[in-house]
């Protein structure tokens, strides 16, 4: 493996460091973090370079390719992807050099490096407008750079959050709880506070990087949402653009402690550096946004509903001692009583999940213990609270879905007085 | 005769008040010592309650699962414990400094072993303490992976695991006191290799349709995933 070599001031390595002096300045940065991506990131990467040609020829542009240690030879692959047949084809050439740089950050994935590595290029490079496109973003088209980059080109806003066309039950973690409670916090419906492909201007990426969160493990693994939350409460103009179908991708079981990790762990995580802008807001304002907020695809999906019931009681029998610490009585009782259903009548309701949320959120602030461990606890109740989501929504159209979304924020924009006492110490 | 009896008595009683004026002295700096300790002691227990409020002690210790065998026991808290436990040790330190000035034959030697024993004593009490800090830790992740892995008996797991640790810790506090050492690292070695071999045994020949039948579940369930991975995307 190699070892990766950094400037003593900087976290770039040198190499990439002299890479990034040889460009110069650019206009435009498009940040493609990857780990093991080979599969997916030629075409990914042909469809940005198509993208700058046809929206963006007379800008500078550099693509920064930040890899994690692949052993696929995905940063191989970035940098062999050749636009010589699309210029042929589509009859379109840049008016200056496209760069393609990939630099490998550490021998392991982090996505808190990978971006503080893009930013600290966009940085140097004094890009004016960043872009950052997952390598899993398969489905994505040209006119995303576009739908991303013109807002804060333009300078008339500073961060560009995606919305998507999605599978009703794709996204139930944010469906379910990261977009109402950070709604109900900070008062901004912003349908997709963790995002993947997102923009933002040269100075709200340098006022991330400057910020002392790198060292917290918390903030490294769920940067994105970090990004988000640090840009509400540094009150950046945001706004969303919708970019069209965002496919199912399938995930293991195994996969959702991560994922609670990167959102749920950032988004509790900002509560007490924020809690006076938090506490403060009330109700919620739309986020203006270009093209349809949401939209959702109604294909029949499997699930398997069994699963899902028996990892939530099996949770709530066997975690008695975790809960007995996180949750209040009352909450912990109810629990109990709903883990007890028949699984024909089995339903996690809105305010026993809002109030459990608000539980783990200040269980989670006063560190009531290993924090990492109440994220872990929170998985079987998110599997049971899941469950009713799509027991809900399953023969019901986009609109019943969205209703039960907007009942869901509802609720928790309600429940926010119940948290603010808790977080007080008064309950 | 009646003259020498009076004056063997007269010997005495100046024997006596030489020694008593030669003890006087000795015991009021026992006293004075004894005082001056308990100031010292009571001081030190003051710093030491706040010292321990401040690093959310109690909490600690509940989390090690010290609070919960405390109150088993029927004792106070853990910081209340502690801060009488140092109380104690500090004052009787002074006291036997102070016993030590009456110069009583065969009380040196055993004071001074007390002196060289309180290092080792809390040496093993921070031991034990991090000992049940960390059983608790790693049961209850032991605990939590289990049961997000959906496998079977999780609590049995973190059970198990707390035990090892606790088992391993209790034979190092008590190597670290100098009690019964040997035996005690002799029946940790017994037990450990028991605790092993019984489970070795247990799952491989009596619970040989057990093992074949978790096998099979395990390997069919994770080629079960691969296809169908999971059905619920989080993000």
């Amino acid at each position: 493996m190699k070892k990766v070599r950094t400037a003593d001031d900087s976290i770039l390595t040198d190499e990439f460091l002299r890479q990034l002096i040889n460009v110069g300045e650019v206009d435009i940065l498009v940040g493609l973090p990857t780990h093991n991506n080979a599969k997916t990131i030629a075409p990914i990467v042909a469809t940005i370079q198509a993208g700058l040609l046809t929206y963006f020829p007379r800008d500078r542009a550099a693509i920064i390719n930040a890899d994690g240690g692949s052993q696929d030879g995905t940063p191989e692959l970035v940098l062999n992807a050749a636009i010589d047949d699309l210029r042929r084809r589509s009859n379109v050439s840049a008016l200056r050099t496209m760069h393609v740089i990939s630099t490998q950050y550490a021998s392991s994935p982090t996505r808190g490096d990978a971006l503080r590595s893009i930013l600290a290029a966009g940085e140097l490079l004094r890009a004016k407008a960043c872009v950052i496109v997952s390598p899993e973003s398969t489905q994505i088209k040209t006119d995303w750079l576009t739908k991303l980059l013109r807002p804060v080109y333009a300078e008339e806003v500073d961060l560009v959050l995606p919305t998507y066309s999605r599978h009703k039950f794709d996204g139930i973690l944010l469906t379910n709880l990261l977009y109402p409670m950070t709604r109900a916090l900070y008062g901004l419906r912003i349908r997709e506070p963790y995002a993947l492909d997102f923009a933002f201007s040269g100075p709200l990426g340098s006022q991330f990087l400057a910020q002392n969160a790198w060292q917290d493990e918390t903030a490294r693994a769920g940067s994105e949402t970090y990004f988000t939350l640090n840009s509400i409460a540094g009150h950046a103009r945001i706004c969303q653009s919708f970019l069209g179908t965002r496919e199912h991708v399938e995930r293991r079981s195994s996969d959702l402690i991560p994922a609670l990790r990167q959102t749920v762990g950032a988004l509790f995580s900002s509560l007490g550096p924020h809690m006076t802008l938090w506490s403060a807001a009330t109700g919620s304002q739309p986020v203006p946004t270009i093209g349809p907020e949401r939209e959702f695809t109604l294909e029949p999906l499997r699930v398997n509903r069994k699963r899902l019931r028996e990892m939530f009681s099996t949770g709530v029998a066997e975690l008695e001692s975790v809960f007995q610490t996180i949750l209040s009585t009352s909450t912990l009782e109810e629990l109990r009583r709903i883990a007890r259903l028949e699984e024909g009548v089995f339903r996690y309701p809105a305010e026993l999940w809002v109030k459990t949320i608000y539980e783990f959120a200040v269980a989670y602030h006063k560190a009531v213990i290993s924090r990492d461990h109440i994220l872990q606890a929170l998985a079987p109740l998110f599997r049971g609270r899941a469950l009713t989501f799509l027991v809900e929504n399953r023969n019901g159209p986009a609109e019943t879905v969205e209703n039960n979304i907007e009942a869901l924020c509802l609720e928790f924009e309600r429940g926010k007085p119940y948290l603010l006492a808790l977080w007080n110490g008064r309950e | 005769m009646r003259e020498m009896i009076v004056d063997e008595l007269t010997q005495a009683m100046h024997g006596i008040s030489r020694g008593f004026a030669h003890f006087l002295p000795r015991l009021i700096v026992l006293v004075i010592i004894g005082f001056v300790g308990w100031v010292v002691a009571y001081a030190l227990k003051l710093a030491l309650r706040s010292i321990l409020r401040l690093l959310k002690f109690d909490k600690l210790s509940e989390n090690a699962g010290a609070s919960q065998l405390l109150s088993k026991a029927g004792l106070p808290s853990a910081t209340e414990v502690l801060i009488q436990f140092a109380f104690g040790v500090a004052w009787l330190g002074f006291i036997l400094l102070g016993v030590s000035v009456l110069g009583v034959f065969g009380l040196q030697e055993q004071i001074g072993r007390f002196f060289l024993f309180l290092p080792r004593l809390f040496v093993a009490l921070f031991i034990l303490f991090v000992g049940l800090l960390a059983a608790s830790f790693f049961s209850r992740a032991a605990l939590l992976a289990a049961v997000n892995s959906n496998l079977p008996s999780p609590r049995l797991l973190g059970i198990a695991i707390r035990s090892i640790i606790i088992v391993f810790v209790l034979s190092m506090v008590f190597e670290e006191l100098g009690v019964a050492d040997q035996t005690m690292l002799l029946a940790f070695g017994i037990a450990f290799g028991a605790l092993m071999l019984g489970l070795a045994l247990a799952f491989g020949i009596g619970g040989q349709d057990l093992a074949r039948q978790f096998l099979e579940k395990r390997f069919v369930r994770e080629k079960e995933d691969e296809g169908r991975k999971d059905e619920l995307s989080p993000l």
